[in-house]
């Protein structure tokens, strides 16, 4: 029954509409897969089995009914940001221990009204703030992919490192993720899958986890460009509830994939060339541009002046916002409570043991570039070099330019526990240096798998695109995926 | 621009987190790296520059003002971890 874990979601789906198998059979052959792999591999922190068989014997009588919906049957994996009525919802994080919303977000709502069926809740760093996954309270998650003859754990990268864990592995058919400076790309880059960060209002960010609200965008992580687009498509659209929602009509994001690059002025950043950057990476994108050119694209140089202010504005913007939205952390409406002699003590003694450092150290230096006296000089300015780096990109779509290629990251998956990482804050920060210019500019972008590292590990490169014409990205990212032609199975260890 | 120890208690009390006096140290020089990285943005030049608000183009909607939602009192509390007859229940706050 493994087998049918290797299906992609687009087989998985005619499968089960030309009765090769049930929507049972499938979902049981994944749950075998997750209590098989995830002890070692730690991508679930909870398995919905029960809601999982119910759903996937909903899913057959729709089959059978001949009422299927675009996703029927098919098992994903949900980031533990969503909400998910009644089950596991904790971002993370210690903070929110035992809670279990009363709601279900706008995007998973909208998997499950197209036949989607939840395996369970995907591991993450704490709140989304990590590019490592080491952040959650849950422990982290490990890499499916180990350097050749090397059994060193390595980093699936964060903060939905769980979903590209999971994804790679075959422990579901695709997963839901969220990035907010480069958390559903640089995983996918670490693991050889694929994901892409919509526009900005194209997902509704109702009823999932608010890390910082301008820059946080939902969007699905597979293991093919087709399926990330057959989700994209169920998970998008408007939502009254959702003040940023963008009231636009969602596009038949799977209908674009094989559209080819004909024709479209393909953009290289000079600024994204940065110093040090590995040859492989370097060598890595001169072929992605060959790719596109050799399938009718023109290529371009193309300058973004304001590229390297991009992640030092972020650590202000982001850090800022979620000092406001995670003050709602208090002890006092769910999750953990420590008592304290009044109130205060009472707020400050669970926040202190509810939050994790790097949550705690995001949430005071927001503080800090919030309060009385250093607003303008930090917060103000940080968003006016946002608006700088957003006119950026505006100059270059204006002059013609339909999509930019770079890199996804400066380097492959890295080691659990890397020292240099660990002793500088900043060093782990830049691995979202070519992933949150998209964010800051609000722009989508898609990382898809392209190459493999010396030690055999994959590589990723990112395709950045106009605001709501995801579906060039789909198309671009298709032509890479096809003229790369490897296949992106890590060897089972687990 | 960096911070100091009283500094980094200042903004931990402001923030609501407890941080034990062998914390600050820690704290106050990943605050001063934070802040070192960030330091790089007063090379350019903003003058003029409206800072953004909204990343996308839009218009917040409007609707009109009637209730939409609730009625559901027990909903709202059900994960608080202390309630009592649908409130959140807290430690004394007013004598």
């Amino acid at each position: 029954m493994t087998e049918l874990t290797r299906l992609s979601l687009a087989a998985a789906r005619k499968g089960l509409d030309d009765k090769a198998f049930s929507a049972v059979e499938l979902t049981e052959a994944y749950l075998g897969a997750i209590a098989a792999a995830n002890p070692k591999l730690n991508a679930y922190v909870a398995v919905t089995d029960d809601q999982a068989r119910e759903m996937a014997a909903a899913s057959d009588e729709r089959l059978a009914a001949g009422k299927g919906g675009p996703l029927e049957g098919i098992p994903l994996g949900i980031k533990d940001l969503f909400g998910t009525k009644g089950s596991h919802t904790q971002a993370g994080s210690h903070i929110l221990d035992g809670f279990k919303p009363e709601y279900e977000s706008t995007v998973t709502a909208n998997l499950w009204r197209d036949g989607a069926v939840m395996l369970g809740k995907l591991n993450m760093d704490e709140f989304a703030m990590g590019s490592s996954n080491e952040t959650s309270y849950y422990g982290p998650v490990i890499n499916p992919w180990r350097g050749e003859g090397s059994n060193l754990d390595l980093v699936p990268g964060g903060s939905s490192g769980g979903s590209a864990a999971a994804v790679s592995a075959w422990l579901c058919a695709g997963a839901t993720a969220t990035d907010t400076g480069g958390s559903i790309r640089q995983p996918a880059a670490f693991t050889g899958t694929v994901g892409i960060k919509p526009t900005y209002g194209r997902c509704s960010r109702w009823g999932v986890v608010a890390f910082a609200s301008s820059l946080d965008q939902a969007g699905p992580i597979a293991r093919t460009v087709e399926d990330a687009a057959l989700l994209m498509t169920s998970m998008s659209g408007f939502d009254p509830k959702d003040s940023t929602s963008a009231d636009l009509a969602v596009p038949d994001f799977a209908a674009a994939v094989e559209r080819g690059v004909k024709g479209l002025v393909i953009g290289v950043p000079r600024e994204y060339r940065m110093d040090g950057m590995p040859e492989e990476i370097e060598a890595l994108w001169r072929q992605g541009l060959e790719w596109l050119r050799a399938e009718g694209a023109t290529v371009r140089d193309i300058s973004l002046p304001h590229t390297k202010y991009a992640l030092p504005a972020y650590y202000i913007v982001a850090p800022a916002e979620a000092s406001s939205n995670l003050a709602r952390y208090d002890g006092v409406k769910y999750g953990l409570r420590v008592s304290g002699k009044d109130i205060t003590d009472m707020y400050e003694l669970t926040r202190a043991a509810g939050f994790g450092r790097e949550v705690k150290r995001r949430v005071m230096i927001g503080t800090y570039v919030l309060s009385a006296g250093y607003y303008d000089a930090y917060y103000v300015r940080a968003q006016k070099v946002r608006t700088l780096i957003k006119r950026d990109f505006e100059a270059v779509f204006a002059d013609g330019v339909d999509a930019i290629l770079t890199p996804a990251t400066p380097s492959a998956a890295f080691g659990v526990g890397d020292e240099d990482m660990k002793a500088d804050p900043v060093k782990m920060y830049l691995n979202d240096v070519f992933t949150v210019t998209v964010n800051m500019a609000g722009l989508p972008g898609i990382a898809v798998p392209a190459g493999k590292d010396a030690s055999g590990l994959p590589l990723g490169l990112q395709l950045i695109g106009k605001p709501f014409d995801e579906e060039t990205l789909f198309a671009a990212g298709r032509v890479i995926e096809r003229s790369a032609g490897i296949d992106f199975s890590p060897k089972v260890w687990w | 621009m960096s911070v100091d120890a009283a500094t980094v208690k200042k903004i931990a009390r402001l923030a609501r987190i407890r941080i034990t006096d062998d914390e600050v140290a820690g704290y106050e020089s990943e605050l001063n790296a934070m802040l070192g990285f960030v330091e790089q943005l007063n090379e350019v030049d903003v003058d003029g520059v409206e800072p953004m608000t909204s990343v996308t183009p839009m218009v917040l909607r409007r609707r009109e003002d009637v209730v939409t939602d609730g009625g559901y009192p027990e909903k709202i509390v059900a994960n608080a971890p202390l309630s009592e007859d649908n409130f959140f229940m807290v430690p004394k706050v007013v004598e």
